[in-house]
């Protein structure tokens, strides 16, 4: 480890000049990543811009248009507000699910993202939720939708330099939930071997209007499945209309086989878990809490 | 029952807070890596990037170029080991096994192996230093599968490896270190008499003990070369002796300090950097800290052998037991140290069989030396016996708990290992198993049921006890044995008992080298027994004093003084039949004295109160455990929760009990993660993939119910207290019991452990195939 330098900029503006010059330089939110891969010399930071002192990065604002979360907002103070778990129940539990409770007061979704792990909880949740990236660089900014925002295990399409600043999820439409699961061998503590996560909308007959299928740890990235959810939209979300977003899901994944579990392995429990999360946004539906 | 032993007690039994309890609680209690010395170097590990190669040159110059980089180290710098045997070991083994294990000598075995240290002011420089210390190497081809190790064509580990154990040996060198075989009765007889037979095969993946605290070591020396180590250990004794042989350096002339442990589980009954911080240390004349990351021990450490055990049992329709034949095959990794031997000795020694064999082989690969795990070799070959017993009962339609009763050895069977067995427990637990509400309950939908028993030797060894009382009765207890599971609370107890004092006063210390007799270290679930033992003995030899003491005080005979609940007390006082003659009222004045009175005179009644045992015991008795399992199996996921589980150990006397408890839970989780999902990955260059505890997947609390515990208190009738050992038969029945209750509850027939998820889905898609 050779680290020369440590700044915590209070303005965007400043980050982005202290970023400036290369990958070195090195952002920093709650570390929960970053530290772990230095101590395993798995990179080497010249410069790190610890990113928490910006407003525009701890920011949370929950309204009418939705939920706008700093990149850098602590699982913590996410999973602990009512109102948020009761909107996007699937999204909470998600990044509920990073770390201990140790971490979670670190941990952000905006680090999860920028991560870029195949098998990042909260991006599956991010991507049914139909979740924007704000972005911003020295030249400007931009917005990038979550599923387009990893472009392969631990690589996404922020060039040097940029920040990621904020998600924005949009309000759901009336008579709509979310849930995500995941398989790990355990029951905390871990990492998935297959991620899935559903968001759907019934109308009052409770005929599925509306479904996002989103899938991880099966692909280079969490992968948005349109077929799983052409498979709910129009049914009564019957067992077989399940099973067939399930069989979807499993057909898109492209897993692979390592030291966590084998390809016919994660190909198989996607669908069984893209199943199992449809119904449990069904019944979240249903018999709102 | 031999009346020797003690079965009324005062204080043994009960559960006061343990003694280094406070200063653990509260971050106070001094680990391995919390010492620092002024001028403390910090050594940092060169290692063996590749599992097999030559090393053909170690080249320090450039990293001797950064200021700051003070000593360095090769295998060069201990000297050769040649054939002796290593002393001290609790296995036979050669000091030139052991010596390349702390620092390659010539050539890398595994992907790991320690090359060469540097030692340098700081660990951050040290670890830049050892970055450029060029190694050349030729790589040479590996074996890490064991069953490919015995192929012909393997690359050979060591060329002049011949098997021992076969008569007449073998000619030609090969990867197979051990191949021995146990025998008695007429096994093809017993399996031509038996109406049902079962045979499978059953397998165990290595594993580690996953104890909490990496190793950590500082060693200093002064300018007449004694050296002082201050290190994370199960023995500091074991220490001296064993950096004594490794390094040269005369053993009277290391002392050695156990700090706090942070679990050992028998992975500490041996020495990895000790010798290695004393060299440096020796070099730079300056102290040298070694610490361990967690992947390097993972990765370099002695891990636990994985193995193959084919078994056959045959019974009679009746559920008597004909014959029962085990095969194992165990993986030492780079060196023979495996547990090979108790491996084939103690697999069915829960059973009454006459006919019986029992061959083990031990195979050599290049993976990290194997080291000790509780009940080293036993929970491999139990795993594969109690399956297959279960598998027979039920064939038989014979309830387990019936089947096993029916077979029970007891006091005087002669099992295949030859040590006739004097009173246990196993009937009794077996019993107390049956009529368990646990063993009652009916089962919910998707859950299996799955009961095991197993036996384990446990060990007596060597130990010694000092015992001083201060001038306010306060009774100081030394022994040299670390903490692990509660043995200061247990010495405590055991002292309390004898002088009949509150355990409060009584302040047991774990005592350097220098300070108190050998002891042997904590493991082979011998330190409540042995070296409980020689506190008994301390303590009961300081009441013969204190009963002198107030003898003299008091002019009386020795025999008329007892000592009763902490004090001296006259028999009688007088002469009886004068005061009769004198027709006074008998009057029987109760002379006493306490244990402060008489510690606070001692000064002018015979000097310090002071007193030393030492003992070798050989009063160690066998231990049997038995548990239920309850597991749910998601059928589309394959992922298993363990629902319900109960342990019933026979512990003889418990002394404190919640400790016999912990035992019993800890054991038990440790065999439900490596029924589960602990299993050393290693890649096709002999790489381990999950040095971590993120990829080693050992249970999490979340993971587990409440692990409910059943103690059978069957005294040892060789020891004064009862006593036997508790720590290592915990480990034993948990693979099996788990194993069982899956298949069960999966409908499968999946013997080769882990039952991690994708395995488990995939034997249950083939079993509805």
């Amino acid at each position: 480890m050779s680290l020369v330098q440590y700044s915590a900029p209070s303005t965007l503006a400043e980050a982005l000049q202290a970023l400036a010059g290369g990958a070195a330089n090195r952002p920093l939110a709650g570390g929960t990543d970053l530290l772990v891969q230095v101590k395993l010399g798995l990179r080497d930071p010249q410069h790190i811009v610890d990113l928490k002192r910006i407003p525009e990065l701890t920011a949370l604002t929950l309204d009418d248009n939705g939920l706008r979360l700093g990149a850098a907002v602590p699982g913590a103070i996410v999973t602990t507000n009512r109102e948020i778990a009761r909107i996007y129940p699937g999204f909470t539990e998600a990044l509920g699910l990073i770390g201990s409770s140790q971490v979670q007061g670190r941990c952000s979704a905006g680090g999860n993202l920028c991560n870029a792990s195949p098998a990042a909880d909260c991006v599956p949740a991010l991507i049914v939720n139909r979740a924007t990236c704000h972005i911003a660089g020295l030249g400007g900014e931009r917005t990038v939708a979550a599923e387009d925002f990893t472009t392969g295990p631990g690589t996404h399409c922020l060039e040097d330099g940029e920040i990621l600043v904020s998600l924005e999820l949009p309000r759901p439409a009336p008579r709509t939930a979310d849930a995500y699961l995941r398989m790990i061998p355990r029951t905390e503590m871990d990492i998935a071997i297959v991620g899935a996560g559903v968001a759907l909308t019934l109308d009052e007959s409770g005929v599925c209007t509306d479904a996002r299928v989103a899938i991880g740890a099966v692909a280079p990235t969490a992968l948005l499945v349109p077929g799983a959810a052409a498979a709910l939209i129009g049914t009564t979300l019957d067992e077989d209309s399940l099973r067939n977003a399930g069989y979807a899901a499993s057909g898109a994944a492209v897993p692979i086989t390592d030291k966590r579990g084998t390809a016919d392995y994660r190909r198989k429990v996607v669908g069984v878990l893209v199943r199992r999360a449809a119904a449990i946004a069904r019944s979240r539906i249903e018999q709102p809490t | 029952m031999n009346d020797s032993v003690k079965t009324d007690f005062k204080y043994v039994g009960t559960r006061p807070v343990r003694p280094d309890g406070p200063d653990k609680v509260t971050g106070r209690a001094k680990y391995g890596a919390d010492l620092n010395l002024p001028g403390m170097l910090h050594a940092h590990y060169v290692r063996s990037p590749y599992a097999h190669a030559v090393i053909k040159s170690i080249d320090f110059s450039e990293a001797l170029k950064l200021p700051g980089v003070i000593a360095t180290m090769t295998g060069e710098d201990l000297p050769e080991p040649g054939d002796k045997l290593m002393q001290g070991a609790e296995i036979e083994m050669k000091l030139s096994d052991m010596a390349p294990v702390v620092m390659a000598r010539g050539r890398a075995m595994f992907h790991g192996h320690p090359v060469a240290a540097v030692a340098a002011t700081s660990a951050s420089l040290a670890a830049e230093a050892a970055a450029l210390v060029r190694v050349e190497y030729e790589v040479l081809p590996h074996v890490i599968d064991m069953h490919a190790a015995l192929e012909d064509d393997a690359p050979l580990l060591h060329a002049d490896l011949i098997t021992t154990g076969l008569d007449p040996a073998p000619t030609v060198p090969s990867n197979l270190s051990v191949d021995l075989a146990l025998e008695m009765g007429d096994v093809d007889l017993g399996f031509a008499d038996a109406d049902v037979v079962v045979e499978r095969t059953y397998s165990v993946p290595m594993c580690h003990q996953g104890y909490i605290e990496p190793h950590a070591a500082i060693a200093s020396a002064d300018e007449t070369g004694r050296v002082e180590i201050w290190c994370c250990t199960q023995g500091p004794f074991m220490v001296r002796n064993f950096t004594s042989q490794l390094t040269g350096i005369e053993p009277g002339k290391i002392k050695v300090t156990a700090s706090e442990i942070g679990g050992g589980f028998g992975g500490k009954t041996t020495v990895y950097i000790e010798p290695v911080a004393a060299v440096l240390a020796l070099k730079s004349g300056r102290p040298v800290k070694v610490v361990l990351s967690r992947e390097e021990v993972f990765r370099a450490t002695g891990p636990v052998s994985c193995s193959e055990t084919r078994v056959r049992i045959g019974a009679k329709k009746d559920g008597t037991l004909t014959a029962i034949d085990i095969d194992i095959v165990m993986d030492s990794g780079c060196y023979s140290s495996s547990s090979i031997m108790p491996a084939t000795m103690f697999g069915a020694a829960c059973y009454r069989c006459e006919n019986q064999r029992s061959r083990g082989r031990e195979v050599l690969t290049n993976k990290p030396r194997v080291w000790a795990y509780r009940a080293p070799g036993a929970p491999q070959s139990i795993m594969a016996v109690e399956c297959a017993v279960n598998e027979l009962a039920e064939e038989l339609g014979i309830d387990p708990v019936d089947f096993r009763l029916h077979n029970a050895v007891e006091e005087g069977d002669i099992p295949v290992f030859g040590l006739p067995f004097q009173a246990i427990g196993y009937k009794k637990a077996l019993q107390a198993a049956k009529e368990h509400p646990h063993y009652q309950a009916p089962l919910g939908p998707g859950q299996g049921r799955g009961l095991a028993s197993a036996f384990w030797i446990n060990s007596g060894q060597q130990s010694s006890a000092t015992i001083n009382i201060a001038l306010d009765g306060a009774i100081n207890v030394l022994t040299g044995n670390p903490d692990i599971g509660g043995s200061r609370a247990s010495m405590a107890l055991l002292a309390a008992e004898v002088f009949g004092v509150p355990v409060e006063t009584v302040h047991p210390t774990v005592a350097d080298t220098d300070s108190v007799g050998y002891c042997d270290g904590t493991g082979g679930s011998r330190t409540t027994l042995a070296t409980g033992g020689a506190v008994i003995q301390a303590a009961e030899k300081l009441v013969l004093e204190l009963r002198h003491r107030a003898a003299a005080i008091w002019g009386v005979d020795l025999d008329e003084v007892e000592w009763v609940d902490g004090k001296a007390v006259a028999r009688t006082t007088g002469d009886l039949e004068n005061l009769m003659d004198a027709g006074a009222a008998v009057q029987l004045e109760n002379r006493e004295m306490s244990l402060v009175e008489l510690a606070e005179t001692s000064g002018a009644t015979g000097g310090p109160l002071s007193a030393v045992a030492s003992l070798h015991a050989h009063n160690s008795a066998p231990a049997f455990a038995i548990n239920i399992c309850d597991a749910a199996v998601d059928r589309e996921t394959g992922k298993v929760d363990i629902t319900r589980f109960t342990c019933i150990q026979d512990a003889g006397k418990a002394v404190h009990p919640a400790y016999v408890e912990g035992q019993m839970q800890g054991g038990a989780v440790q065999g439900i993660g490596w029924a589960l999902n602990e299993e050393y990955l290693y890649d096709e260059n002999g790489v381990l993939e999950n040095p971590g505890f993120l990829d080693y997947r050992m249970p999490v609390a979340s993971d587990l119910p409440m692990i409910d515990t059943v103690i059978i208190e069957e005294p040892n009738p060789l020891h004064p207290y009862g006593i036997r050992g508790v720590g290592e038969v915990p480990i034993c029945p948990p693979m099996p019991a788990v194993a069982t209750a899956v298949n069960r509850a999966a409908g499968t027939a999946l013997y080769d452990l882990p039952l991690s998820p994708p395995k488990l889905l995939a034997a249950i898609d083939r079993a509805v195939e």
